[in-house]
């Protein structure tokens, strides 16, 4: 029971991680149709940001953890929405309105660019940091297993709570999550009504790169280390993620996230760990039979 | 085509004709010169570096100077096979490489149809057991390490529960198979048998799995990228672990991401060859150069004397010629007397285990 319990408490921070770059994907998926393939590599960038900010505070002797934590944060948050929006505006926007695929190549193109980049300009070695938060709160001892929640994982999933409670609100009470939801449905419409339709969407681009920004931060805090290799396969499972939630509803995104996170800790804790990525992909092909839109999707409605 | 990039073809064939006339002896090293093992193929390239360096202050082999050739296969067994063809079209006589097992055997089967001689440090058995008469390997097997690793083992921690964890490479999974049988041999059967997935960054599944279990001991095969993360999430989560890996934990990367985590990170790997007598000029040398001779560096190194002395006892770089006299003599290197059994292995392999501690390795005890 009480391994059980410590299985979910990793699980859940792995998928509140996977969670917060899921939403980048159906977001710009909802707003433009694409599948954003540079965001896992914009994830990588924004973690390698946050290493630089910290080797930065650390030069500058500053010891207090919440003030650290807030300027690296904001940091890597502006430089990194910085990069989302330079992805869109040199990437994709050129391409719309051309063919579907055009855009879908020019993403991947993005992603082995930015990769390629970071290892030429950083090195190909692992960036370590000394660890930031150390130790946490034991919540359960029995004599057998003692379950642990550490620090930085509470850190984790009380920021994503949090983000994803004021997401949510931005979306359906503010003027620009009006506006973006209105590009969703009808982007001609949209502008015809007075909505600066590139406007928003940079700004989209912009939001799910700050999302992933947080994301680079809590695992260069959660983990210690970074290299450029890591956007590949957590962008593949946040994609997954976005798929399974639904492709296109925020809700989705985090359940989706959460699902894969605690599937993939529970299956290695209970089961064979060599066999877990096989079981995730397995997972998501039978909830794609089942209901081909996701778990929250809605079925795309043609329009005529 | 007009008369400008006509001259302009016919300089550039002169040049590289003239070129040719004067060519320098090409030999390679190949390994991970980018990627996730970088730091490993960077030993590699710096010990590679400073033997040829050395040799060509000499005056070179047989007259000739010997010209370094970089391959770079990032550990990928389809990218070593066109770094192979790549080394087969610029002609070199000699290949110190490659560095994972699983690149050096799709490759090496390209060095054998094109008559190049192979030296390498890849510890998989099959590097050598297929039978291929160039491929040569100065050092010892992953039977062999796994055999005084998961002796080590059951020695030291009778008592204790042990998993025996992998990578799933080539190299990780046939060292944790042989730590596995060399100590169910000795008597202490593993409680857990795992495997992981090299690039992964969250283990908290294997190593709520490890608590459970009460494992206090981690026979890890694989590289030491996974070995630094593992160490920092159950230091973590608040689980004593041991690590015993094999000759990859020599890397002081592991150290760098880990911590103080690794301390007392426990692996196997050939007698330091910086604590051989004859190396103390060449150990010299490199920290005069800022270079630490850790790990591979030497290696690369004595790859290349070796190459240098079978050459000159051969006579030739004629392939032919350097194969029989490498299995015939025992060179002298900075990592030792080198010569080779039937199979391509060293006839006197010999590993050791050490321990890490405050950032150094030596001989565990």
């Amino acid at each position: 029971m009480a391994y059980a319990l410590q299985q979910l408490i990793n699980g859940l921070t792995l998928g509140a991680m996977y969670g917060l770059i899921a939403i980048g994907y159906t977001m710009v998926y909802g707003i433009i149709g694409m599948i954003n393939f540079a965001h896992g590599d914009i994830f990588m960038v924004s973690a390698f940001i946050a290493v630089t900010a910290f080797t930065l505070l650390a030069a500058a002797d500053v010891s207090s953890i919440p003030l650290a934590l807030t300027f690296v944060l904001i940091v890597s948050i502006f430089f990194t929405s910085a990069y989302g929006w330079a992805v869109e505006r040199t990437a994709y926007r050129p391409l719309r309105g051309s063919t579907r695929l055009a855009p879908l190549i020019s993403a991947i193109g993005m992603s082995i660019f930015l990769q390629n980049a970071v290892q030429l300009t950083q090195g190909a070695r692992v960036k370590p940091i000394p660890p930031v938060i150390e130790g946490g709160i034991v919540l359960w001892d029995t004599p057998a297993f003692t379950v642990q929640i550490g620090w930085s994982q509470l850190l984790i999933i009380v920021t994503t709570v949090t983000l994803m409670a004021a997401f949510t609100w931005m979306i359906t009470q503010t003027p620009f999550g009006r506006q973006q939801r209105s590009c969703e449905q009808d982007r001609t419409m949209a502008a015809l009504l007075g909505v600066n339709v590139d406007r928003t969407i940079s700004l989209t681009f912009m939001l799910g790169a700050a999302l992933a920004a947080v994301a680079g931060v809590m695992v260069t805090v959660y983990y210690g280390v970074v290299d450029f290799f890591i956007g590949f396969l957590v962008g593949i499972k946040a994609f997954t993620a976005a798929v399974l939630g639904g492709i296109g509803s925020l809700p989705g995104a985090m359940l989706g996230g959460l699902l894969i996170g605690l599937i993939e800790s529970f299956w290695a804790a209970y089961l064979w760990a060599e066999y877990k990525d096989v079981a995730t992909f397995g997972i998501l092909c039978l909830v794609l039979m089942l209901r081909p839109s996701g778990l929250l999707g809605r079925p795309e409605v043609e329009k005529v | 085509m007009n008369k400008k990039t006509l001259l302009a073809t016919a300089l550039l064939a002169l040049g590289g004709f003239s070129g040719a006339a004067l060519a320098d002896l090409p030999v390679a090293i190949a390994g991970p010169m980018t990627g996730q093992y970088a730091s490993a193929g960077d030993q590699i390239r710096k010990g590679a570096e400073m033997a040829i360096a050395d040799i060509n202050a000499r005056g070179g082999v047989l007259g000739q100077k010997l010209k370094l050739e970089i391959g770079d296969d990032a550990c990928d067994p389809k990218q070593a096979v066109s770094v192979a063809n790549t080394m087969v079209n610029k002609g070199i006589v000699f290949m110190h490489g490659h560095w994972c097992s699983s690149s050096t055997i799709p490759a090496s089967e390209v060095y054998v149809d094109a008559d190049i001689l192979v030296a390498t440090v890849s510890t998989n058995p099959q590097v050598t057991e297929r039978g291929l008469p160039n491929v040569f390997r100065i050092m010892g097997r992953d039977d062999q390490q796994g055999l005084v690793s998961g002796g080590y083992i059951a020695d030291h921690f009778k008592d204790k529960k042990v998993a025996v964890v992998d990578d799933k490479s080539a190299y990780g999974k046939g060292l944790a198979d042989e730590m596995a049988k060399a100590m169910t041999a000795k008597g202490l059967k593993p409680t857990l048998r795992e495997a992981v997935t090299a690039g992964e960054k969250d283990y908290s599944g294997l190593i709520g799995k490890l608590k459970q279990a009460g494992v206090e001991v981690m026979a890890y095969g694989g590289y030491h990228t996974e070995v630094a993360l593992i160490l920092r999430q159950a230091q973590a989560a608040g689980l004593k672990l041991t690590v015993m890996g094999g000759d990859t934990m020599t890397n002081a990367e592991l150290v760098t991401a880990a911590g103080p985590a690794a301390d007392n990170v426990l692996f196997t790997f050939s007698p330091d060859a910086r604590k051989n007598p004859d190396a103390a000029p060449v150990v010299e040398k490199f920290r005069a150069a800022k270079v630490e001779p850790e790990g591979y560096v030497l290696y690369a190194y004595a790859a290349m004397q070796l190459f240098e002395q079978v050459a000159t006892a051969a006579k030739s770089t004629r392939y032919a010629d350097l194969e029989k006299t490498m299995r015939a003599g025992t060179f002298k290197t900075v990592i030792g007397d080198l010569s080779f059994g039937p199979k391509g292995d060293l006839a006197v392999p010999g590993f050791v285990v050490y321990r890490w501690q405050g950032g150094q390795y030596d001989y565990a005890r």
